[in-house]
């Protein structure tokens, strides 16, 4: 009466999405793509949570004291649920995971970006640029509001003043686009659903290729980006010894980007996303309407008064 | 209402970016150096807007001005580098997810991409100077 393979069909989707999305997203004209790769990220991680929700809960509702708040048949529920209940239960475990380790990982990034905005809050600022005395050459762009943008005497020194435009241009990118929301979007959708970390990689990298092209068009010349990041890269590499965990993405690939043409737009790699994400939400609705049934089946089977029966 | 504001807007950060370049390019300079010097710097802005920037940046405490010879020369002040560059320090020594909020410019290189990157540097980049 109930199929096994709609049930589990959302799962599956959300696993191709999670394979196909950062393959087609670095096909992408970068904002195109970090705009088709987060929100896919959100509807991947949307998908396989509930979708483990509602498998979980084909075993949870056959606890006497959930089934009594129904009411509905834990007996008929159990010989009819195509679920098996161990895994049914897993999955119940799973989301329990998943919500602590979301949380966890909300609160984490909440106090690094409200501590990293009150101690630039602090600098003393020209505009929107904070300059510290320090000749390691570091920039960054904080998010606040008003955000601002770090940028250390080390860095101002070793550009000249075109590429200073340009790296100013690409961290006031940042700003303006709100940068920071995608790259915690995806951050905990890959916490949510560990399967999209190369979904988060691949969003990130387009997210700073964003902020590159955005520059390359404020200062009107891309090979100058280019020059401006290869530059910075290598005198903050020769001057810092500690590793620091890297944000964005590999350098010398966002240096080749800027030398090469621009990437055109691609509605193929577009319409993947859309159709795997009307897939998602398909899917989805599919196994929403067969555990209703299923839950529907499980209510009438005993006889319940009149009360409780839907109004047709 | 929300066009003017929006202009507004535009025009106030438009300002706010420009004296963040007059700021950079102070710093960049190295030295005390004069306004003529800084415009020099800064693509595109008037002689007199970089004068009234200057001038505001003085207001602010960011920045020192003395006279020299016919002129002035300006200076970027870095009364609390001490204490700055040490909360700079910790905000990206701390690394994971301090790290991660902030939008690098630049992340870290491997010996492989520096050497990579030395050639676009000297060879395929047109250099324009």
């Amino acid at each position: 009466m109930f199929w096994p393979a709609p049930m589990y069909l959302p799962l599956l989707v959300s696993a191709v999405l999670a394979v196909v999305a950062p393959w087609a997203g670095r096909r992408m004209a970068p904002r195109a793509g970090a705009w088709a790769m987060t929100c896919a990220a959100v509807v991947a991680a949307g998908t396989w949570l509930t979708e483990l929700a509602i498998l979980a809960f084909t075993a949870v509702g056959q606890l006497p004291p959930v089934a009594a708040l129904g009411p509905w048949s834990v007996r008929v529920l159990a010989a009819e649920d195509p679920v098996d209940r161990e895994f049914a239960a897993v999955c119940a475990g799973v989301v329990l995971v998943v919500l602590v380790s979301a949380t966890v990982a909300s609160w984490r990034r909440g106090r690094a970006l409200v501590g990293a905005w009150r101690e630039c809050r602090g600098l003393a600022a020209g505009g929107d640029l904070a300059v510290v005395e320090d000749p390691v050459p570091t920039a960054f762009a904080v998010l606040g509001l008003p955000g601002r943008v770090v940028v250390s005497s080390g860095m101002l020194r070793v550009l000249d003043a075109r590429e200073r435009s340009a790296l100013l241009a690409h961290e006031r990118a940042h700003l303006r686009h709100r940068h920071h929301l995608f790259t915690l979007i995806l951050h905990l959708t890959a916490v949510v659903d560990p399967a999209l970390r190369p979904l988060e990689r691949a969003g990130a990298f387009a997210v700073e290729r964003w902020a590159d092209e955005d520059a390359g068009v404020v200062v009107s010349d891309r090979p100058l980006v280019a020059r401006a990041i290869a530059r910075a890269a290598l005198a903050s590499n020769r001057a810092r010894t500690a590793s620091l965990g890297a944000t964005g993405g590999p350098v010398p690939q966002r240096v080749r980007a800027l030398l090469a043409p621009p990437v055109p737009r691609r509605t193929g790699a577009a319409l993947a996303f859309a159709a795997l994400i009307a897939a998602c939400g398909v899917s989805l609705a599919i196994t929403a309407h067969d555990t209703e049934r299923l839950f529907e089946a499980a209510m009438h089977a005993p006889r319940v008064t009149g009360a409780r029966l839907p109004p047709r | 209402m929300p066009e003017r504001n929006g202009r507004g807007e535009a025009r106030r950060r438009a300002r706010g970016e420009l004296e963040g370049e007059v700021l950079a390019a102070l710093w960049a300079a190295g030295g005390p150096v004069t306004a003529a010097v800084v415009q020099e710097s800064v693509p595109g802005a008037a002689y007199t807007t970089v004068l009234t920037i200057l001038t505001r940046l003085c207001d602010k405490g960011l920045v020192t001005r003395r006279r020299e010879g016919r002129g002035h020369v300006y200076a970027p002040v870095d009364d609390q580098a001490g204490v700055v560059a040490a909360g700079m320090h910790s905000l990206l020594d701390e690394g994971g997810d301090r790290a991660a909020v902030l939008a690098r410019f630049v992340s870290d290189l491997s010996d492989e991409d520096e050497q990579l990157l030395e050639q676009l540097l000297h060879g395929e980049l047109p250099d324009r100077e």
